[in-house]
């Protein structure tokens, strides 16, 4: 059985609708990333997924029993909050202190559990969100945009990370990113979203036909790879039985491409 | 012995203070950390409506209180889902509650004299009945955080790491609001309606310079709400002043001291 599974997930917030017919599942130890551009509905499967947006139509099947590690877009701290690094891995749940110890070297922050969350650089503030996220050993990973904020080498290092965790720990990983051409060349899938469920496949395939190198190169160790889409395309990368046309899709794609254009 | 103490009514405000401050003080540290002051205050400002509800019906004035300041506190709560203007509306309810209170009492009859008792708090006519009941409510609410201490932080810093987790922001958010409405009807002996929300935010604030955890704050809370309870009881006691805002005054002068220490402590790490 599938670890989350959504059949027909149809999301309206007020009067627009954000998500339209979506079906979607990921499997134990599956790392899928979903695309989009902005504003198509990503963050918004995510929070249908954890269970934070209900369904307007269709319905969302989590495994029995299943543990979520989620890290969130972005986390404001209130001011009047006083929170240390070591505090907020012990969220929701209480950790012994060699097990925050631990989680603290595997984030590479051994001496930072007495410092304010505050305190913290983007960076390091994102490897803490993540090491909290994996304390209860999740079977699903999900992550939010984690990097959005971070410099390219920055969010190259979260990457090798998080291939570093799904090794470890076996845990399936889902992904967002409205980047187009950062997905991580581990990725098992591609989910292309933009209300609807574009396109699927694996990234492979994706960047074959494409004929695009790596963007990033070898100065990420592989852990980016240039994922993209033309506008007159044929989805040859794609798998699945999407007979319907891509006319409506409207990605948007000109800023992306001309990001890709300028490097 | 203890008899005899509690027949000493000074006592009696001690205890009826120290009572309130523990309840108040971590519950005021999540209204602080949710940014929920405006709530206190309207919660606390209708709680005089149901005040007159219960005079003019011959109920117990608790009842009343805590029956008005849980309908108040319910229902901005659900308001608050629904991406209304929250500060308008919060401002609109808090005032509204206040006015229509004040004009209800004076429908009836013979408790125009008590209402400054309502308003600013009347410590010093603290009953033995008082008493339990304060402390009651004030168990129960510790009690309540402390068993829901970890979510109801979870809840704060972000319902979606909440949802993740399996736990349901919206119980946690509902846990507060009970929590909040018993705080309001078991304070307003004590400080009385207008001055409940400084109760529960004066002592949180002047405690977060001091403290680098969350637990350490609300510890470091209650210590300062329970000086300021103290030392107002005796002090308006020596000056012949009104209990409740002598309370308040304490408190505002530790909170003023705190802060000022913080701003010292952040020009010299600055040097």
């Amino acid at each position: 059985m599938s670890l989350v599974e959504t059949r027909g997930l149809t999301v309206r917030i007020g009067r627009n609708r954000i998500l339209d017919h979506v079906d979607f599942a990921i499997e134990k130890g599956e790392i899928v990333t979903i695309v989009g551009p902005n504003g198509s509905g990503k963050s918004t499967l995510l929070r249908a997924l954890i269970g934070a947006v209900a369904p307007s139509e269709g319905e969302v099947t989590r495994a029995p029993g299943l543990r979520i590690g989620y890290v969130p877009q972005r986390l404001h701290i209130d001011p009047t909050l006083p929170m240390t690094v070591g505090r907020f891995l012990s969220l929701p749940r209480r950790q012994s202190a060699v097990d925050l110890r631990m989680a603290l070297e595997a984030a590479g922050l051994p001496d930072l559990g007495g410092r304010q969350m505050g305190d913290l650089s983007g960076g390091q503030f994102q490897r803490v969100l993540l090491a909290r996220a994996l304390m209860e050993k999740p079977d699903l990973l999900i992550l939010d945009e984690a990097t959005q904020g971070l410099d390219q080498p920055g969010s190259a290092a979260f990457y090798r990370r998080i291939e570093e965790v799904r090794q470890e720990m076996g845990c399936a990983v889902l992904m967002v990113s409205h980047e187009l051409h950062v997905v991580m060349s581990a990725s098992d899938r591609v989910v292309c979203l933009n209300g609807h469920v574009c396109c699927e496949g694996q990234p492979e395939h994706v960047a074959q036909a494409e004929e695009y190198r790596a963007l990033f190169g070898s100065g990420t160790q592989g852990a980016l790879a240039l994922y993209r889409h033309d506008h007159d395309h044929e989805h040859a990368g794609c798998v699945g039985g999407h007979d319907h046309a891509h006319d409506g899709c409207g990605h948007g794609h000109d800023q992306e491409h001309q990001y890709g254009a300028t490097r | 012995m203890i008899g005899a103490l509690m027949d000493d009514f000074l006592i009696r405000a001690a205890l009826a203070g120290l009572g309130v401050a523990l309840a108040a003080a971590p519950l005021g540290c999540f209204v602080v950390w949710r940014r929920m002051a405006y709530f206190g205050d309207a919660t606390a400002h209708a709680s005089i409506l149901g005040i007159a509800l219960a005079l003019g019906f011959g109920m117990s004035v608790f009842a009343g209180a805590l029956v008005v300041a849980l309908a108040m506190a319910m229902a901005v709560s659900t308001l608050s889902g629904r991406g209304v203007a929250m500060d308008t509306l919060l401002g609109v309810l808090a005032h509204s509650a206040l006015a229509f209170g004040l004009v209800a009492v004076s429908f009836l009859q013979g408790v125009r004299i008590d209402l400054m008792g309502y308003l600013f708090g009347d410590i010093l006519a603290v009953s033995k009945t008082d008493l339990a009941v304060i402390w009651g409510g004030a168990v129960l609410v510790v009690a309540l955080l402390a068993w829901r201490w970890q979510a109801l932080l979870t809840a704060t810093l972000s319902s979606d790491l909440a949802q993740a987790s399996g736990i349901d922001p919206r119980r946690e958010q509902l846990g507060l609001t009970l929590a909040l409405a018993v705080v309001v009807a078991v304070a307003i002996k004590v400080v009385g309606v207008l001055l409940i929300a400084a109760m529960l935010i004066i002592p949180a604030a002047a405690a977060r310079p001091l403290a680098g955890t969350p637990e350490r704050m609300a510890a470091v809370a209650v210590g300062l709400a329970a000086l300021a309870a103290l030392a107002g009881v005796e002090g308006s006691f020596v000056l012949d002043t009104p209990t409740g805002p002598t309370i308040v005054c304490v408190a505002a002068a530790i909170f003023a001291l705190t802060s000022s220490l913080a701003a010292l402590r952040r020009t010299v790490a600055r040097r």
